[in-house]
C-alpha cells in the first residue's frame, strides 16, 4: 500500500480506464492536474476512491470556477483529492457551458461536498443535480444574482457614502 | 391552548434543513433559535434546534452572518493586498495564515526560502498555534463554568501579542512576514521574550490542566458528548485537532511538511472516542508539543543573516538602493504600486492551521492580481457534521460541542 | 482617602451639596455602564483582551457585561456587520431601554472597513444611531478605552429632556425606528 504511486501511474492507469473522457493531463506544480468530461466525473471520482490502489478517501476541496473568455464553457468546477495512504494529492477539472449548468453531485460519495457545492451554487450558479438541500449558504436566500461571476462588481453600487472616482473605479 | 390552529399558508410551514415538518412535529417538538447574537456561540452563526423538552432532535446551522466576500475581494486586489485579507480568516491565529499565503506565491513563483526564514516561520507558526488554542481550551473550561481557568491562561496571549508587536508592528491581524521572508531579523529583544516566555509560560500551563483537565466535573460535563467516529469524521472531511481527536493521525506538517517542519521532532496527539474531552486534550498537548518546537527552532538557528529569499520582484529593495539604482528605484515603484506581474499556473498549498488543513487554490492568469483564489477553511468544512454530532444530547451538552470544536465566524464565513 | 471618581460642581457646606440632579445621574450612569458586547469577529478578540487583566475595563465601571438587550445600557458594535446581519442588530437595538448608547468600534463597524464589498454594511449608522467611532483594524485596547471614557464623557453632560425631545425622535425615525 505505501509503494510510491507516482504520477505518471496514475495518469496511465485513469487512460486506460476511461479512454477520451480524460481531456487532458498536465503536472503543474507536482500535483496532477486532470480536465474531465462532465458526464462521467461520478465514474471517475467513485474508481478513484474505491480502486485499493489510487484509494483517493478524501476530497480536500470543491470549488466553481468562471471563464468569461472560454465561450462555451465558461463555468468550470475543481475537485481536489487526496490519498493519505500514498499521500498523493490529484487535481480534476470540468468545463461546461454557462447555459447548462448542471453538475452532478459528490455527495452521495463524500458527505463533506454538501456545504462546498452550497457554495459553488451559491458563488456561481451552479446547480447539482441530487443534492440534497440546494440553496444559498453564504448570501441572504433572497439575493437575485451569483455574485462570483466575473460581471458582477466587487462593490455594492448602492452604496453612497463612497465615490467611485475617488477610488480609481 | 389545547387546538392550535396551524396555517395552511406553505411559507408558515417550519423547515429544517429542507425537509417540511409535518403538523405533528410542529406540535410536539420545540424549535428553539440559538440565535446569531448569542453570548455561547462564540461567533454568529445561528442554529435552529428541534428539541423534545431538553433532548435535541435535530438542528439546522445557518451561516453567513459574516460573509465579507474573500474570494471576490481578492480577485481584485493585488498580490500583497491579499495578505491583510487572509489575516482574517482565522484571527485568532492570524500569522499562520500569512504565511501559508506567502508560501503559495512563493511556490507559484518557485522560490526557495533559507533555511533561517524556514525556522522563523516555525516560531511565529507555532506560537500562533499556542495562542489559538488557548483561546479554545479557555472557553471550553469557560462554556462548563471554569472561568477563573481562563482569567490565568488569557494573560499569556498578551506576551504573545507582544511578541509579534516586536516582530511586525501589529497585535491581532499581523500582516507579518513578506513573500520571500521578513522585512526584518529578529531583534535581540524578541530573542530575550521568547526565552522569558517558554521559561514562565509552561508554569501558567500547568496550573490550568491540574485545574481543569482531571477535574471530576469537567470531565462529567465533557466526556462522551459530541462524540465522532474516525470513519465519520473523514467523510465529513474533518482535519486538524478535532480529525486527531476522532482517531486519525493525519497532520500536514507531518504528511506534506512545509518550511522546514522535517527538522523538528514532535509527536502527534491522537484521541480515541473524538468527544469533547479528547478534543481538549489533544489541543492541550499540541501547545506542549509547540513549546517544544519553538525550543528546538531557537536552539537550532542558523546563524546567519538571510532572512529573506532573493525574489526581486516582490522584495522591496533596501534603501540605499531605491535612492541610488535605477533598478532599484524602478522595483521599488512596481512593488509598492502592485504592478508585478506573476507567471501563469495554478498551485494548491496547504498548512496546518489552527483548526487543521487551511488551503490556498490559487489561479494566476499572468496578471498582478489573482484570477481566482480559493481558501479551503477548515471550519466551513467541518461545521457541517454539528447537527449530527449533536442529535441526542442535551442542549448544555450543544454549546460544549460548538465550543470544543472551534468555530471561528471568520474562517467559517469568509 | 480613596478618591473614587470626581464630584460635580457643588454649592457645598456643612454636610450638604447642592447640585443639579442631572449631573449627579449623569454621574452615577457614567460610571456603572453595563455593555453588549455585540462581538462578530477580530474587533471582538480585542474586546476579550481589554475585558482581561492588562487592560481591564472593569475599572471604569463596566464588569458587568449583559447579554440581554434589556439589561444593556451601551451597544458596543464589534466586527463587520454584513447586510444579513443588519436586520439583528436593528432588533437587538430596538430592544434596548432608553438611554442608551452606541460605541462602533474598529473600521468594519464604523465604514466597512476594508470590506468595500457586496456582502458587507458600509458603516453600521446606515441601520441604527451611534454615539463614538473607535476606528482602526482592530483598534488597540487602549483605542477602545479611549471609546469608553468619550463615552462616559457623553453620559455625564446628557439632558434629561434629550430622549423625549423632537431633535431625538426625527433621529430615530429617520433609521425607521419609532
Amino acid at each position: 500500500m505505501s509503494d510510491k504511486v507516482e504520477n505518471g501511474l496514475i495518469e496511465s492507469l485513469l487512460k486506460e480506464q476511461f479512454g477520451d473522457a480524460i481531456r487532458s493531463v498536465e503536472e503543474s506544480y507536482g500535483m496532477l492536474d486532470i480536465v474531465v468530461k462532465r458526464e462521467k466525473i461520478i465514474e471517475i471520482i467513485t474508481w478513484l476512491r474505491d480502486s485499493s490502489l489510487m484509494n483517493f478517501n478524501f476530497l480536500t476541496s470543491l470549488c466553481g470556477m468562471h471563464f468569461p473568455d472560454n465561450k462555451g464553457e465558461e463555468l468550470g468546477v475543481v475537485y481536489h483529492m487526496h490519498s493519505f495512504a500514498n499521500n498523493k494529492r490529484i487535481r480534476l477539472h470540468i468545463l461546461f457551458s454557462i447555459s447548462d449548468p448542471h453538475v452532478p453531485t459528490v455527495t452521495g460519495l463524500y458527505r463533506t461536498a454538501n456545504w462546498m457545492e452550497r457554495e459553488a451554487f451559491d458563488f456561481f450558479g451552479i446547480k447539482f443535480t441530487g443534492h440534497p438541500d440546494l440553496r444559498r449558504i453564504l448570501n441572504m436566500e433572497d439575493m437575485q444574482y451569483h455574485p462570483l461571476l466575473k460581471q458582477y462588481p466587487l462593490e455594492d453600487g448602492t452604496r453612497t457614502d463612497k465615490e467611485d472616482k475617488y477610488f480609481g473605479r | 391552548m389545547s387546538d392550535i390552529q396551524l396555517s395552511n399558508n406553505k411559507k408558515d410551514r417550519q423547515f429544517l434543513n429542507g425537509v417540511e415538518q409535518s403538523d405533528e412535529e410542529l406540535k410536539q417538538y420545540n424549535y428553539l433559535n440559538l440565535g446569531p447574537t448569542h453570548p455561547a456561540t462564540h461567533g454568529i452563526f445561528q442554529n435552529i434546534l428541534k428539541m423534545d423538552g431538553e433532548i435535541i432532535i435535530d438542528a439546522q446551522p445557518t451561516i453567513g452572518y459574516i460573509h465579507r466576500a474573500f474570494e471576490k475581494l481578492a480577485e481584485h486586489r493585488p498580490y500583497y493586498q491579499v495578505t491583510p485579507i487572509t489575516d482574517r480568516l482565522n484571527y485568532c491565529s492570524s500569522p499562520i495564515n500569512n504565511i501559508g499565503w506567502h508560501m503559495t506565491v512563493e511556490k507559484l513563483l518557485n522560490v526557495k526560502t533559507p533555511k533561517k526564514v524556514d525556522y522563523m516561520r516555525v516560531i511565529i507558526m507555532e506560537l500562533a498555534r499556542i495562542a489559538d488554542h488557548i483561546v479554545c481550551n479557555s472557553v471550553i473550561a469557560v462554556d462548563t463554568g471554569a472561568l477563573t481557568g481562563f482569567l490565568y491562561v488569557f494573560q499569556w496571549r498578551e506576551k504573545i501579542y507582544e511578541l509579534y508587536e516586536q516582530i511586525c508592528g501589529a497585535r491581532l491581524t499581523t500582516n507579518i512576514g513578506r513573500i520571500g521572508g521578513f522585512e526584518r531579523d529578529f531583534t535581540p529583544d524578541v530573542y530575550r521574550r521568547l526565552d522569558e516566555f517558554l521559561k514562565d509560560f509552561p508554569k501558567a500551563l500547568k496550573e490550568f490542566e491540574n485545574m481543569v483537565m482531571r477535574n471530576r466535573i469537567f470531565m462529567d460535563r465533557t466526556i462522551n458528548t459530541g462524540p465522532i467516529s474516525g470513519e465519520r469524521a473523514l467523510e465529513y472531511g474533518f482535519t486538524g485537532p478535532n480529525l486527531r481527536a476522532a482517531g486519525v493521525d493525519y497532520d500536514v506538517r507531518v504528511m506534506t511538511p512545509y518550511s522546514s517542519y522535517e527538522d523538528f521532532d514532535f509527536i502527534i496527539p491522537i484521541g480515541t472516542q473524538g468527544d469533547t474531552y479528547d478534543r481538549f486534550c489533544v489541543r492541550e498537548e499540541e501547545m506542549w508539543q509547540s513549546l517544544s518546537i519553538i525550543r528546538q527552532a531557537l536552539d537550532k538557528m542558523p546563524k546567519t543573516n538571510e532572512f529573506f529569499a532573493d525574489v526581486p520582484e516582490f522584495y522591496l529593495p533596501p534603501k540605499d538602493a531605491v535612492y541610488n539604482t535605477m533598478e532599484g528605484l524602478i522595483w521599488h515603484f512596481k512593488i509598492v504600486m502592485g504592478e508585478v506581474n506573476v507567471p501563469k499556473g495554478q498551485v494548491y498549498h496547504c498548512v496546518e492551521g489552527g483548526n487543521g488543513e487551511l488551503g490556498f487554490y490559487l489561479v494566476s492568469d499572468g496578471g498582478r492580481q489573482p484570477f481566482r483564489l480559493h481558501f479551503r477553511r477548515p471550519c466551513f468544512i467541518y461545521y457541517q457534521a454539528y447537527p449530527e454530532m449533536i442529535k441526542g444530547a442535551l442542549l448544555s451538552d450543544a454549546i460544549i460541542t460548538m465550543s470544543s470544536m472551534n468555530v471561528i465566524a471568520g474562517e467559517l464565513d469568509a | 482617602m480613596v478618591k473614587v471618581t470626581e464630584a460635580p460642581e457643588m454649592y457645598t457646606g456643612e454636610g450638604y451639596g447642592l447640585t443639579r440632579l442631572e449631573k449627579i445621574v449623569g454621574l452615577a450612569r457614567a460610571n456603572s455602564i453595563w455593555p453588549l458586547p455585540f462581538a462578530t469577529s477580530c474587533c471582538g478578540i480585542e474586546f476579550m483582551a481589554t475585558m482581561g487583566a492588562t487592560y481591564d475595563l472593569g475599572r471604569f465601571g463596566a464588569e458587568r457585561l449583559s447579554f440581554s438587550p434589556r439589561q444593556a445600557d451601551l451597544l458596543m458594535v464589534m466586527g463587520t456587520i454584513s447586510k444579513k446581519m443588519g436586520p439583528v442588530l436593528k432588533q437587538v437595538y430596538i430592544q434596548m431601554a432608553e438611554p442608551k448608547w452606541v460605541i462602533a468600534v474598529g473600521a468594519c463597524a464604523s465604514s466597512g472597513g476594508i470590506f468595500d464589498t457586496y456582502s458587507v454594511l458600509q458603516g453600521i449608522d446606515k441601520v441604527i444611531p451611534v454615539d463614538v467611532y473607535v476606528p482602526g483594524c482592530p483598534p488597540p485596547p487602549e483605542a477602545i478605552l479611549d471609546g469608553i471614557i468619550k463615552i462616559q464623557e457623553l453620559i455625564k453632560t446628557e439632558s434629561f429632556r434629550r430622549r423625549e425631545s423632537d431633535e431625538y425622535q426625527k433621529l430615530l425615525t429617520s433609521y425607521g425606528i419609532e
